[in-house]
């Protein structure tokens, strides 16, 4: 093969590449664009036989039908989860992540052997015997509407979606992989310096982590907030449903009104689509560091 | 996993057993003690919602029992036996290991293929498609899974007005409706995967390929001789992990078909849920739990003693 018929060759070859990866851009952005589109077309445009790339008469007709079920509230469940999973993941992950890698002391190799092996279960098994365990443990319910306190089990509350998020050891692994980073030697200067234990992680440690917290948090975040079988197992009644339940429930009850589950999909997703963008950087950087040796 | 001790220790076997040289014996307590309070907020939560309902599960699946074990009766090997003989949980299991078969290698070889191609692409080129393969993981299955099933709806659908294939019920028919869950199951799983595989292939000692470029290897060549084995690694990785989530292919199905059309679709996962939450047979449902488990063990016990003898 002469030079030159190689070189149009992977001329071709990189033309095809690119059309290919375009075509499949489309197909993958498609969804979402159906989502937000579909949200804002009337119910004649949707069962409509041809259909209407773009909505040509938008309506808010699906928005004002959305916002008469507790939709800001799912929304607020939601967004109240995801951050206190998130917060809680950060700062127990941090400090045991940083123990495991820089501490010397007895049983380590077997925590850490239980975490790696914990971390190949099927995650969603356990969800049926933490049920069964939320439902045992007492826990304050609290009704919004006029503040109200009862006694009942954990079960149907938040914290039954926070708690199992905060214990998988995803992050401890994670923060793991980034203190192994941390030069001894600082840490070493630090104690001859006569810095404390506490002192030393805020003051050293911590700073010098939060690449790696800033990859956790948003991780963390986005996995909580669309983790649907932990939540549908969890959150029973209307009032606790976080913002995927109450679509998917919506789906059930009214399966063929389009336009309002789009509307409900569209206030779902647009929020996590959002917030993973802006920290496309950290999180990307995230995935890889917890693979690395994985 | 060695720490930086004074003397390095020349073999592997002894590493573990220099962990503490050169320290006191009360400085070892001082450290083991200070490593345990640092460790106790994050044990705390997973001892309490990962090992003890891992424990509970293996426990439970012994018994005949509703919600809460007070009511729960002795049931011995009972359900793991009731389990082999159940048509529905047999079925389930084929389907199953059916999308795992069919998703895990094409969301391997694919991701690799999307990867390839963009790593070395320039920088803002190479994010926007890594965003936007990930952008069904982000958007979450519910929001996909919602619109997927108004694109498949036989008579407000996208794909029947498309196609031209008026009233055909994608998801009512047997023969179609599993290959539509593995194709969703498909857009939502390769977004991770292509991330390690650029992060991955960016990792690649650039010195070798270019020595082997200057000796006249082909692409394909240098792609299977240096690169191949270097992302080794990674690649076990994602085979393990997309086995793990197709195995636990669950929302999809709750969403889309039930587990019909006459469990034609039942899998693994929805019928441990349909077991647990509609029929409240909690014994049963962890001992599928237990089987599952065990089951996910296995393929990736294979995946990594063919990803062993492939390098070696």
């Amino acid at each position: 093969m002469t030079s030159k018929a190689m070189r149009n060759q992977s001329l071709g070859y990189k033309i095809f590449v690119i059309v290919i990866l375009t075509l499949l851009a489309i197909f993958f952005i498609f969804p979402l664009y159906w989502i937000i589109t579909g949200s804002f077309k009337d119910n004649a445009t949707i069962i409509a036989q041809t259909p209407q790339w773009f909505p040509l008469n938008p309506t808010l007709d699906n928005y004002v039908k959305l916002f008469k079920e507790p939709a800001l509230r799912w929304l607020i469940n939601t967004v109240g989860m995801a951050v206190g999973a998130m917060i809680l993941t950060c700062i127990t992950a941090a400090l045991a992540g940083y123990a495991l890698a820089k501490k010397r002391f007895y049983g380590k190799a077997i925590l850490f052997t239980i975490i790696i092996c914990a971390m190949a279960l099927p995650k969603q098994v356990i969800v049926i015997p933490l049920l069964q365990e939320m439902s045992q443990i007492p826990w304050i319910h609290i009704d919004f509407s006029d503040f109200t306190t009862e006694m009942a089990t954990m079960h149907d509350t938040i914290m039954a979606v926070i708690l199992p998020t905060v214990g998988w050891p995803f992050g401890v692994f994670l923060m793991k992989q980034f203190s192994e980073t941390i030069p001894t030697e600082i840490l070493e200067a630090a104690r001859v310096d006569g810095a404390g234990e506490l002192k030393t992680f805020f003051s050293i440690v911590f700073p010098m982590l939060k690449p790696g917290v800033g990859a956790l948090a948003i991780f963390t975040f986005v996995n909580s907030w669309n983790d649907y079988f932990l939540q549908l197992i969890m959150l029973n009644s209307r009032d606790e449903w976080t913002i995927s339940l109450g679509i998917a429930r919506l789906q059930g009850e009214m399966s063929s009104d389009f336009g309002l589950i789009m509307a409900g999909a569209t206030l779902a997703a647009i929020p996590i689509v959002a917030i993973f963008i802006a920290f496309q950087k950290y999180f990307t950087q995230g995935i890889a560091m917890g693979a690395v040796k994985g | 996993m060695a720490q930086n001790s004074a003397a390095p220790a020349p073999a592997k076997k002894k590493q573990r057993k220099s962990q503490f040289a050169g320290m006191s014996k009360a400085l070892v307590r001082r450290e083991t003690i200070s490593a345990y309070l640092f460790l106790l907020p994050s044990l705390i939560f997973f001892v309490g919602f990962v090992v003890i309902p891992m424990c509970m599960c293996l426990v439970y699946s012994f018994f005949d029992m509703g919600i809460n074990f007070s009511s729960a009766t002795f049931a011995g090997l009972d359900n793991y036996v009731e389990m082999f003989q159940d048509p529905v949980f047999i079925k389930g299991f084929w389907n199953t290991v059916l999308i795992v078969v069919v998703a895990v290698p094409t969301v391997t070889a694919f991701s690799l293929w999307v990867s390839s191609a963009i790593y070395q692409m320039n920088s803002k080129v190479r994010s926007f498609f890594r965003c936007v393969f990930y952008l069904p993981v982000v958007t979450g299955t519910v929001a996909v899974t919602v619109v997927w099933k108004w694109m498949f709806d036989p008579y407000n659908g996208l794909l029947n007005q498309l196609f031209g294939t008026k009233g055909y019920d994608w998801l009512g028919d047997a023969k179609t409706a599993i290959w539509c869950i593995i194709m969703i199951l498909f857009t939502t799983s390769i977004g991770q995967p292509i991330v390690l595989y650029v992060a991955a292939l960016g990792n690649v000692d650039t010195s070798l390929i270019e020595a082997a470029q200057v000796d006249g290897a082909t692409k394909l060549q240098v792609f299977w001789k240096i690169k191949w084995p270097q992302i080794m690694p990674t690649t076990l990785y994602i085979l393990v992990i997309t086995t793990i989530n197709s195995f636990q292919c669950f929302a999809l199905i709750q969403l889309l078909t039930r587990g019909g059309p006459s469990h034609a679709t039942d899998t693994i996962m929805y019928y441990i849920f349909d077991m647990a939450y509609r029929l409240q047979r909690f014994g049963y449902a962890n001992a599928m739990g237990v089987v599952l488990a065990i089951i996910i063990a296995i393929f990736s016990a294979i995946q990594f003693k063919i990803a062993k003898t492939d390098t070696e």
